[in-house]
């Protein structure tokens, strides 16, 4: 089974047009920040907006073209929302057979199959419950046993983890992991958290105002990321520049000296804890050393991220001891230096 | 729990709090004050006295079940349908609204009397005549009060979370379904307040009713008419009547109020 | 709705302001001409009369103010016992013009006359239907044929009683469809042809023009309104009062009024 997609849609001033494909037992996370019509994509694969164009198809089965549109509740799939939308007047079980009973099943013979789901996603005692007696994270699993209970030909995730508080969000993410790894569908999994598309996906696209500006597996996202916004989630400074040689002279200026050859448009990604910070210009001349300025600081567990302004834009994380022991502050002018074997270097 | 002295009503609002009720409330001390006591025992036997409360008992609850049976779905359309020119068709059904009571008994005369529109080929073909019968009340009750209900619904249906509804479609239900099991349910409260309003108001109805239906004992005479009536001959056979039609009313306000509060936890809607 | 405000109104005031005193007696109510224009009366006359003067009493207020550059004149029309029950409830008016006795007396057991009241017109029932009579309606009898639909006013209000007293002398068992709350009212439905016959009085025929006959019966003599006037005690502008009465039962009054369909009194 292989979902194809290629949605094209108008929402406001935005213009999505993004194209992916999904295929049997895949998860695929769409990956993006706030506005970036992650979700509008999914609500037209859900049926529940019309595309302006483009094409949904599932294996052989149109589900929206130029001249066919399958309205929702016709289309095999299941769908698990931000903060659950269970039925507030259905009792638990009645939720998870609501699928069921809505596309003709018997209301005992629906029940019964509800059970056992419920019983998977660790709530078979609650199924008489009313959806406002149970925690966030129950609701989350009873909003999975129900996206679940029909055997779904696609299964559409809504930001399914950022309604629940820390905690619940780590236990919520692994028993979700368990079920779309057991689930034979495509699954499409809409989120801005890079963490949910690393643990859960098998590949990633990356959206950002409305276009698709990377894709390929959370291994490969992470560590070549092509956009800031993609570089900043997994950590990391993105600096383009054209390569030659063992140099990279920087679109905005500066050159980098790298490890290996490079030719051509290429991206600098740098780490910000392999950026070392002094005071004084450092001695036996590295090559990749550059003044440059502190404009702001934030605390990041046990080290402070340090934002720094010049001719080389960097991040750099230091321990709090030394933070203070070289008596940083906004506006102090410091020395960064990153050896030419930390800069990953690859293709734009 | 923050009720201290006063309840925790903060005094600007309390004052005109207190005046409303007692703006509402005197008027309706009066009657009673002035209710004839020592004679209201026969008052009450009249045959007609009766007579009259159960023709209005019987036909604002049938008028309340047509506009339950009409009104909501209409109610549905303007809420949800994305059909042009809802602005107008709001504004034309809230009509009743605004419309002196008189003058809608007058207009239901010209689409539904003998000569109306509908009326006259409904007479010449069938000799069927629509005014004054207790069908007659009962439309005119329902045209007067249904637009309480459908504002009421309609607003309810805007409050509600649309997205329920789309849960309900990926779920398999196509509209008619998700109407029935998911938006029926989340807004069956304001339903049921909307459906309260209408039937007070049908109940208090008076101008269409005796405009379009008539006023004849037992066929068309309700408790409005009966009071308006008695107020010509004797105002105080007049206050016991309102009094009857006020004590039945509340009564049965109060009793319908306890069953739904009666309905326990759980009914919490998901904000 | 508007009387049951009325009634419950809390205008003491009014009803305390009404003190006793004998007030000038029927001399002044005698059909002199001192309705001509003296054009020295001033001030704001009240006029309260039943509903069916509304067209007459319109054109003779119109009359006395053109009289009498400095005077107001202001009517209010209503059905007889609604403006009873306001004028015992203390509402401020000069003259009062009902349709019948009964409602004069509610006023006059009150007590608020300044003199004793005077008829000053009448008006007798007659059969109202739609225009070419659609219902082929000739006389009283026909009100008891269940085939016809027929309006009656209740028996509560003054056309009512004059329509039960007429049905009793006929010896006739109508079967009214509806009991109006008005002659207006039962006179609307003969106007929309909704009933086939109301009873109603002769001026509310004539006023209606010409969406409505009029079939005059022999049973109406028996029944014959007497329209009683008079000045209130507590009247605000009593010398106005005074020459609205006078101008009401002078000829050109009286004139009026028969065009009008009333009858001489």
């Amino acid at each position: 089974m292989t979902l194809d997609a290629h949605v094209v849609v108008q929402r406001g001033s935005l213009g999505v047009d993004v194209e992916f494909s999904v295929g049997d037992g895949e998860v695929l996370a769409v990956l993006g920040p706030n506005g970036a019509g992650k979700s509008t994509v999914l609500r037209v694969l859900a049926g529940l907006l019309p595309a302006d164009a483009g094409r949904v198809v599932v294996d052989q089965d149109v589900w929206d073209s130029a001249d066919r549109h399958v309205p929702a509740h016709q289309r095999s799939l299941g769908m698990v929302f931000q903060d659950h939308l269970l039925f507030p007047h259905l009792s638990i079980t009645e939720n998870v057979a609501f699928g069921l009973r809505s596309r003709g099943m018997r209301k005992a013979t629906a029940r019964a199959t509800a059970e056992p789901w419920l019983d998977r996603v660790g709530l078979a005692d609650l199924g008489d419950r009313r959806p406002g007696e149970l925690s966030g994270g129950q609701a989350q699993r009873a909003a999975l046993a129900r996206a679940l209970v029909g055997d779904p030909r696609v299964l559409l995730l809504d930001e399914p983890l950022s309604a629940l508080d820390a905690r619940t969000r780590l236990a919520v993410r692994a028993e979700l992991h368990r079920h779309l790894s057991d689930y034979a569908g495509s699954a499409v999994l809409v989120t801005h958290d890079p963490i949910d598309a690393m643990a859960l996906a098998d590949r990633v696209v990356v959206v950002e105002d409305g276009r698709v500006v990377q894709a390929g597996t959370p291994a490969e996202i992470a560590r070549r990321p092509r956009t800031d916004y993609v570089a900043r989630l997994v950590g990391l400074v993105l600096l383009p520049g054209t390569g030659a040689g063992a140099q990279v002279a920087l679109d905005g200026g500066g050159l980098v000296a790298v490890a290996e050859d490079a030719a051509g448009p290429v991206f600098a990604a740098i780490r910000p804890e392999s950026v070392a910070l002094y005071l004084e210009r450092p001695a036996g001349s590295p090559r990749n050393v550059w003044p440059l300025r502190l404009v702001a600081a934030t605390p990041h567990g046990s080290v402070v991220r340090c934002d720094l302004d010049g001719e080389v834009p960097l991040t750099a994380d230091v321990t709090a001891t030394s933070f203070a022991e070289l008596g940083l502050a906004p506006g102090v002018a410091v020395w960064a230096s990153v050896k030419a074997s930390e800069i990953a270097v690859y293709d734009r | 729990m923050r009720a201290r002295g006063n309840g925790g009503v903060p005094l600007p609002l309390l004052v005109p709090a207190a005046l409303a009720v007692a703006f509402l409330v005197l008027p309706l001390a009066g009657l009673v004050v002035r209710a004839p006591w020592s004679t209201i025992g026969p008052q009450l036997a009249q045959q007609e006295v009766g007579q009259a409360l159960r023709l209005s008992l019987l036909s604002a609850t049938l008028a309340t079940g047509v506009s339950l049976l009409l009104g909501v779905p209409l109610a549905w359309v303007l809420a949800r349908s994305r059909i042009r020119g809802r602005s107008v068709l709001r504004a034309l059904v809230t009509v009743p609204l605004v419309l002196p009571p008189v003058v809608g008994g007058v207009a239901l005369f010209l689409v539904i009397g003998r000569t109306g529109i509908l009326g006259r080929p409904l007479y010449e073909h069938l000799g069927v005549t629509v005014p004054f019968t207790t069908a007659a009340v009962v439309i005119a009750e329902t045209f007067v009060a249904m637009p309480f209900l459908v504002i009421s619904v309609e607003g309810a249906l805007r409050a509600a979370d649309a997205r329920f509804e789309d849960a309900a479609a990926t779920l398999g239900a196509d509209r008619w379904t998700t109407f029935r099991r998911v938006t029926l349910p989340l807004v069956a409260p304001g339903i049921a307040a909307g459906a309260v309003l209408c039937w007070a108001r049908a109940l208090g109805e008076f101008g269409a009713t005796i405009t379009f239906a008539g006023n004849f004992p037992g066929t068309t005479q309700t408790m409005p008419l009966a009071v308006y009536l008695a107020l010509q001959r004797d105002p105080e056979a007049a206050i016991v009547l309102s009094l009857v039609l006020l004590a039945v009313s509340l009564g049965t306000l109060l009793l319908l109020r306890d069953r739904w509060l009666g309905r326990g936890p759980g009914q919490g809607v998901a904000a | 709705m508007r009387k049951t405000r009325a009634l419950f109104a809390l205008a003491v005031v009014g009803v305390l302001g009404l003190t006793a005193c004998g007030g000038p007696a029927s001399g002044t109510a005698a059909g002199t001409s001192s309705s001509s224009s003296a054009g020295d009366l001033s001030g704001t006359l009240t006029v309260f009369a039943a509903a069916s003067l509304t067209d007459v009493f319109g054109d003779l207020g119109d009359q006395l103010m053109t009289g009498n550059p400095g005077l107001e004149v202001q009517l209010n029309f209503a059905g007889s016992s609604a403006l009873a029950t306001q004028l015992t409830q203390g509402a401020p008016a000069d003259v009062f013009a009902a349709a019948n006795e009964e409602q004069m007396a509610v006023v006059t057991d009150a007590d608020l006359q300044a003199a004793d009241p005077a008829v000053f017109t009448r008006n007798a029932l007659e059969i109202a239907v739609p225009k070419g009579n659609p219902g082929g309606v000739t006389g009283l009898a026909d009100f008891a044929d269940p085939d016809l639909t027929v309006a009656v006013c209740a028996a509560d209000v003054p056309c009512g009683a004059a329509a039960a007293a007429v049905f009793a002398d006929a010896g006739v068992t109508a079967q009214p469809d509806t009991e109006e709350e008005d002659v207006k009212a039962a006179l609307t439905k003969v106007q929309l042809g909704e009933v086939d016959a109301a009873l109603v009085y002769a001026t509310d025929v004539q006023a209606a023009g010409d969406d409505v006959e009029g079939i005059p019966f022999p049973e109406a003599e028996q029944e014959v309104n007497d329209y009683p006037i008079c000045v209130l005690e507590a009247a605000p502008n009593p010398e106005a009062a005074r020459a609205f009465v006078d101008l009401v039962r002078s000829d050109a009054g009286q004139r009026a009024l028969t065009d009008a369909g009333f009858r001489a009194p």
